[in-house]
């Protein structure tokens, strides 16, 4: 029986949760529908959606909310906290590391061929040293809880992690609906995000930028399905959202065409792929991307955030050896434990997993989005036996995980509270300092009993809150 | 400002207009059909001339209603049609939310699949409601930018391409007069040639303007030009619509402290039309002027992309 995060194990409501509760009681769960229904309007009026081109019926799609918020008493938020910055500095360091020494390779702890032959590896970062030593500016990290006290990292995400807007804008709904609701609890406040994510940006400035730093966000455009939060993002933070079409390199300079004439700009957030920021420097045929980008980062022209290459610590693979980057980096103990992993890359570690693929939780290890996976319980024998057969293949592309008994959260149903799925993102930004804002995504799989809880395969939101003292 | 957000707005506003100019194009092309007479067929083909899409529809055969509904309001494929340029105004709109206020963007976003629903025959059977919704649409936009958007140079953008596109849309209206009747007569003619310059006036709501104008009475061909062209009271008058843009043009050259060869494009069509007389225009050919005043209209949105950067 999955951890249920609004009781205790003998059924009473935790402290944590009392307010809600009650609040619940008050207005009623038939009243409380009604209401998700205004939320939802409010959501599509605002052009709050995620694209999905190309697969019929409505090309710009809500994300479904969920009203009850989920909630982290201070004492786990410490916890959290802590874990956290010190995951993303250990990150960070290991980033540092690949790209020039190796020392974690020297010293036996990461295989080499993980690293050296990673897709996710860039070489032409190799020797190179971004400002501050940052490479992933804001680092997601997806994490999951299997009882009271126990959280564990289901994996990181160093390149341009998503999500946060909805973090911003559940927030910012419930506020408006509920006001009642937030004069009793003490919620702790997330809305500096925009401020510390710019903070954070204009911190890893060029050397020879001016004194007030010119930062853009860079999407791919309108038809991307993050496209609203990159919009949203730049609004915040009152920046240009500029398309790869809108800058240019000139002398290892970017420049930003403006109806004033072209205009300097330092910093880029950029919330495109590696392969697609400069055909120059990657892939050739991309028609997205912009021409000298990298050379011009290179030669401390511009700073890209996340640095080109920064993939490589949020790899799958690399993911096992997270808590030995810690310690390593660090002298610290993990205060995030990792899900147990299996690599099919090692002989015996895949016989297991083949032996076992009706219960365990087998994953491509370049995969994401909750695409490519098989979980064990839930599958046939067909799909598990051919699953094997594409585990055989290629034993190195695969690592499998324990089914979690992922805790569950309260959700609104139609007659009661019900409990579902969970998982928790958190963004920690990086520039000379770390700046975490108490909260974060919570992600919850609708359909009862599911553990997916990617939007793109039927999960929702809600707000999270972290109680103050 | 970004160019590129420049030259969304810009455009933006202008596939609105565009959308409502061929609405009002077919809507003229419909009252003029209804007369009996053998030579009706010519109207709808001087419709698809004048927008454009003379040739998509073979010249050995008559150019029908249902050929019309399909090119010019439904045809996703027709760049030119109205279902193309309000969802390319929409896309626009999506592509700078951030410089749009929310009414504005509500006015794109309202209904935006609309016509996916309709095919000819149920589209020809609604045809005045679909009209009336296009139009109503464009009014809708515009009013939000009018009491809603901030005065900085997004919205001069967005007027000068509403402006460029209105007066492009007066000078095809003209034109497909004259291709429906050749040549032009000093005297309006029999009910025929009164029906279709009438038609002119109702496309652009300007019959009242010309009764109060010209004090009611008779239809000649140079008092209507005179309003549609030269008047600078009438609001979709060639005039009026060079003087919003001249006035937004010199916005930006004090906000930008420059200015460039739009200025002057638009500087010397002013400066023309205000020295013009109705019967200067037709003595030049009314066809020959449409034709002279729709290549300077091109060429000023070229300069003011090019001025710009957003070309």
């Amino acid at each position: 029986m999955a951890f249920f995060e609004m009781t205790d194990d003998t059924g009473a409501v935790r402290p944590c949760y009392a307010d809600v509760r009650r609040w619940v009681d008050e207005v009623g769960i038939e009243e409380l529908n009604a209401r998700l229904k205004e939320a939802e309007t409010i959501f599509r009026r605002i052009g709050i959606t995620f694209a999905v081109y190309g697969e019929g019926g409505d090309p710009e799609r809500l994300i479904p909310f969920d009203l009850l918020p989920r909630i982290f008493p201070a004492s786990e938020w410490r916890i959290l906290d802590r874990g956290i910055r010190q995951r993303t500095r250990a990150l960070n360091a290991f980033l540092y590391d690949v790209y020039h020494r190796g020392e974690i390779i020297r010293a036996g702890i990461v295989p080499g061929e993980l690293v050296y032959q990673n897709r996710a590896f860039e070489p032409q970062m190799i020797g190179f040293d971004p400002p501050g030593r940052v490479y992933s500016h804001i680092v997601g990290i997806d994490i999951v809880r299997t009882d009271e006290g126990k959280f564990q990292v289901l994996e990181d995400n160093c390149r341009t992690p998503s999500g946060v807007s909805y973090m911003l804008e559940n927030r910012e709904i419930m506020q408006r609906m509920f006001p009642e609701l937030f004069g009793a609890s003490r919620v702790a406040p997330v809305d500096s995000y925009p401020n510390d994510l710019l903070a954070s940006l204009k911190e890893v400035a060029p050397a020879g930028a001016s004194g007030d730093p010119t930062v853009v966000v860079l999407t791919p455009g309108s038809f991307n399905s993050a496209y609203y939060e990159h919009s949203f993002l730049a609004d915040l933070m009152g920046v240009e959202l500029v398309e790869p079409m809108d800058l240019y390199v000139d002398d290892d300079k970017v420049w930003m065409k403006t109806t004033r004439g072209p205009q300097r700009v330092d910093v880029i957030y950029r919330r495109i792929d590696d392969d697609f920021i400069d055909p120059l420097a990657f892939r050739a045929d991309s028609m997205l991307g912009v021409a000298g980008l990298f050379g011009a980062y290179r030669a401390g022209g511009v700073t890209l955030c996340s640095a080109p290459g920064a993939g490589i610590a949020d790899d799958k693979a690399i993911y096992l050896f997270v808590p030995e980057m810690i310690r390593f980096y660090l002298s610290e103990r993990p205060i995030l434990e990792n899900v147990p992993t299996w690599r099919c890359a090692l002989p015996d570690e895949c016989a297991y997993v083949l032996d076992h693929l009706d219960e365990l939780v087998a994953k491509e290890v370049h995969g994401s989005g909750g695409y490519g996976m098989l979980i064990g319980p839930k599958a046939t024998r067909a799909e598990i036996d051919a699953y094997a057969a594409r585990i055989r293949a290629s034993p190195a592309d695969f690592i499998a995980q324990p089914t979690l008994d992922l805790s569950t959260a309260p959700v609104l149903g139609r007659q009661e509270i019900v409990g579902r799925h969970v998982d928790f993102r958190p963004y920690c930004l990086v520039g000379k300092q770390m700046r975490l804002v108490p909260g974060g995504l919570t992600r919850v799989a609708l359909t009862e009993g599911s553990l997916v809880v990617n939007s793109s395969q039927g999960g929702g939101v809600k707000d999270t809150w972290v109680l103050d003292e | 400002m970004l160019s590129r957000t420049a030259g969304n707005i810009f455009w933006m506003a202008r596939y609105i207009e565009r959308a409502e100019s061929t609405a009002r194009l077919i809507q003229m092309g419909q009252r003029m059909t209804i007369l009996p007479g053998p030579i009706h067929r010519e109207e709808w083909r001087s419709v698809l001339r004048v927008t454009g899409c003379d040739g998509l529809i073979d010249s050995d055969r008559p150019v029908a209603e249902a050929d019309i509904v399909r090119l010019l309001l439904l045809d996703e494929g027709n760049p030119s049609s109205i279902r193309s340029c309000l969802l390319r105004a929409r896309a626009n709109g999506r592509a700078v939310r951030t410089a749009l206020t929310q009414d504005m963007w509500e006015a794109l976003n309202e209904d935006w699949r609309r016509l996916e629903h309709y095919d000819v025959t149920s589209a020809r059977r609604n045809l005045p409601e679909l009209i009336d919704w296009v139009k109503t649409r464009a009014s809708i936009f515009r009013g939000a930018a009018e009491t809603g958007q901030l005065r900085d140079e997004g919205h001069d953008f967005l007027r000068m391409g509403g402006a460029i596109e209105r007066a492009e849309m007066t000078l095809r209206l003209l034109d497909v007069k004259y291709y429906v009747l050749l040549p032009e007569t000093a005297v309006i003619g029999g009910g025929r040639d009164h029906y279709q310059w009438t038609s002119v006036l109702h496309a652009l709501s300007a019959a009242r303007a010309y009764h109060y104008v010209y004090g009611g009475g008779d239809y000649t061909p140079w008092r209507i030009a005179d309003l549609l062209i030269l008047n600078p009271k009438f609001p979709r008058s060639v005039l009026f619509c060079f003087e919003q843009i001249g006035w937004h043009l010199d916005r930006l050259a004090r906000g930008h402290g420059r200015h460039g060869a739009a200025h002057e494009t638009a500087a010397r069509m002013l400066g023309d039309l205000r020295d013009r007389e109705s019967g200067e225009i037709f003595e030049e050919g009314l066809h020959q002027f449409v034709v002279n005043a729709l290549a300077v209209t091109n060429r000023l949105s070229r300069e003011v992309a090019e001025g710009y950067h957003f070309n």
